[in-house]
């Protein structure tokens, strides 16, 4: 299997501060990864560079090959067709990864007709109108037809997060960037939407980067992880091998916090 | 309990602001009849001494005579023509400069972009009028369209820091990225996502900037550097009533009256209009 997505020596810096440094890992297709660290690890960044979009200010160095192209340095134009085709991404707050003027399914609208476009099919209104309610019915939400005429305020996080994952799954990406997406999401919600991100991605045999800093939610959604520590990788490998014989001190003190978590949560009445 | 009482504050606020809207909307209204009224018809020829001079408001004038002898009402009326003219011209000028700008800032790199916000903030830091004083007075002399282009340039700079500080917040969002990430330019990305999204509090600043510069007409127009004599302007008719306040106040106050309910009704419509525009304060169907 060809990777579709290539990191190499990736370095991220900003006015002289490293953030990123020496980031390798690669994503082959239809593979779940999960990228795993604390808060300010640079799990985020990395994903940024690998499609190109990183904040006015930081700069990218070493190689990222995204879909046999290089990314780094490249201008924003080329990499704009390569956006969407290859790659798609859901954020990790629902209610800023939709625009709060436009209708749930004007938005999905939006994407399915770039999406037609490029592909060079019919965009006429009632092939895209059906392109939509199908997408928000593979997304599991109720009554497709009076979502795509909501504003996002009007439905639900949970809603609006499976909303989000249909404007990502309307593309048609070969790889689904995952920013950590459960994590402003109750529990309930979270199984839900980790449930419905894995039959997606199984479906549809796209590949997976999951980003987060929930262990148990990694666990669950990924086939392998890459632990990141101030922006550095400090363990890589199959995801039972790491959660179960962690070789990092890092690591260890992750698996073990959770774990105690756990036990603590079972101890508690 | 806490949420009926939210959903009946919310609704009385509501009722208040359509009525507000509703007020401003009739002032205005009326106004635009009168200035369009103005272009077909007038009770009297404008420049006709069609009475005594310096009458009190009686049957056959209603708001009086000048000291020339010409109708009041009817150079009101005229006034509120210009105005309006003039307040949507400089609005339009000053919007196409301002957004135009504003957006190349919100994009622009660092360095552009502090140098246009550098060069925004020391313009803003003239009052608008004398801004709009320094460009009639360099300009070929004064006329109601030197009057209009000054005002819109005048303001536009407040508009450009507006579009600028509400671009770049949406630009912050997710769903731009999001956005980007399926392949959208930039140029569908302002079209599609930044100028929706800014447009609710542009119009609000956009109506008031209309009242300001129906404000700034009339102290142009005052102080000589607006629409020249035969324009019977309200600031012109305010700065002719001056000479002879004491003896025939009507004169002035007739004028004052018309600018004053003209900019309040632009207030009031600018308060409804954000509710219109922005459909998460919409009322639910």
């Amino acid at each position: 299997m060809s990777s579709l997505l290539s990191i190499e020596g990736l370095s991220i810096e900003a006015g002289g501060q490293t953030l990123v440094s020496d980031v390798s890992f690669s994503v082959a297709s239809g593979e779940r990864l999960g990228l795993i660290g604390e808060s300010g690890s640079g799990k985020s960044l990395t994903a940024l560079a690998a499609i190109g979009l990183l904040p006015e200010g930081l700069r990218a160095g070493g190689s990222v090959l995204l879909g046999g192209r290089q990314v780094v340095g490249a201008r924003d134009r080329d990499l704009v067709p390569l956006r969407g085709t290859t790659v798609a991404t859901v954020f990790q707050e629902p209610l800023t990864a939709l625009d709060p003027l436009m209708k749930i399914g004007r938005q999905v609208a939006e994407a399915v007709r770039r999406r037609t476009r490029r592909d060079g099919q019919p965009s006429d209104e009632r092939t895209v109108t059906r392109a939509v309610l199908d997408l928000l019915d593979q997304v599991a939400l109720p009554q497709p037809e009076r979502i795509a005429k909501s504003w996002p305020h009007e439905i639900s996080g949970g809603q609006r997060q499976r909303a989000a994952i249909a404007m990502a799954l309307a593309c048609r990406p070969e790889l689904l960037i995952a920013d950590e997406p459960t994590t402003a999401l109750d529990v309930t919600t979270q199984a839900e939407i980790l449930d419905l991100l894995g039959r997606l991605v199984r479906e549809r045999n796209m590949a997976l980067l999951f980003i987060s800093h929930d262990l148990p939610v990694v666990a669950n959604a990924v086939d392998r992880v890459v632990v990141l520590r101030h922006g550095r990788i400090v363990e890589q490998g199959p995801v039972g091998t790491v959660f179960q014989q962690p070789s990092h001190d890092y690591t260890q003190s992750l698996v073990a916090a959770a774990r105690s978590f756990d036990n603590a949560l079972e101890i508690a009445p | 309990m806490t949420d009926t009482s939210l959903i009946v504050a919310s609704s009385e606020g509501r009722t208040r602001r359509s009525w507000a809207f509703t007020a401003g909307a009739v002032i205005v209204g009326l106004h635009l009849i009168i200035g369009l009224l103005t272009l077909v018809w007038t009770p009297y020829d404008p420049a006709a001494m069609s009475g005594g001079r310096l009458e009190t408001p009686s049957f056959a004038h209603w708001a009086g005579t000048d000291r020339l002898g010409r109708d009041l009402f009817t150079l009101i009326m005229i006034g509120s023509r210009i105005a309006l003219v003039v307040g949507t011209g400089a609005v339009i000028i000053g919007a196409a400069i301002g957004i135009t700008i504003g957006l190349i800032a919100a994009f622009a790199s660092k360095t552009l972009d502090d140098v246009l916000a550098a060069g925004l903030d020391i313009l803003i830091a003239f009052p608008t009028l004398l801004l709009a004083m320094l460009i009639v007075a360099s300009s070929d002399g004064a006329s109601l369209w030197t009057a209009i282009v000054a005002i819109g340039i005048a303001n536009s700079a407040i508009v450009a820091r507006l579009t600028r500080i509400l671009a770049k917040r949406v630009l912050r969002m997710d769903y731009i990225t999001a956005s980007r990430i399926s392949g959208t330019s930039w140029l569908g990305v302002v079209a599609i996502h930044i100028l929706p999204n800014i447009w609710p509090t542009l119009l609000v600043n956009l109506a008031l900037q209309f009242g300001l510069a129906v404000i700034a007409e009339a102290s142009l127009s005052y102080l000589g550097l607006g629409a020249p004599p035969p324009n019977a302007s309200w600031g012109r008719l305010l700065q002719e009533a001056q000479g002879t306040v004491y003896t025939a106040p009507f004169g002035a106050i007739a004028p004052g009256i018309a600018l004053v309910l003209l900019v309040i009704g632009i207030n009031l419509l600018a308060d409804g209009l954000r509710d219109i525009a922005d459909p998460t304060r919409r009322r639910r169907r």
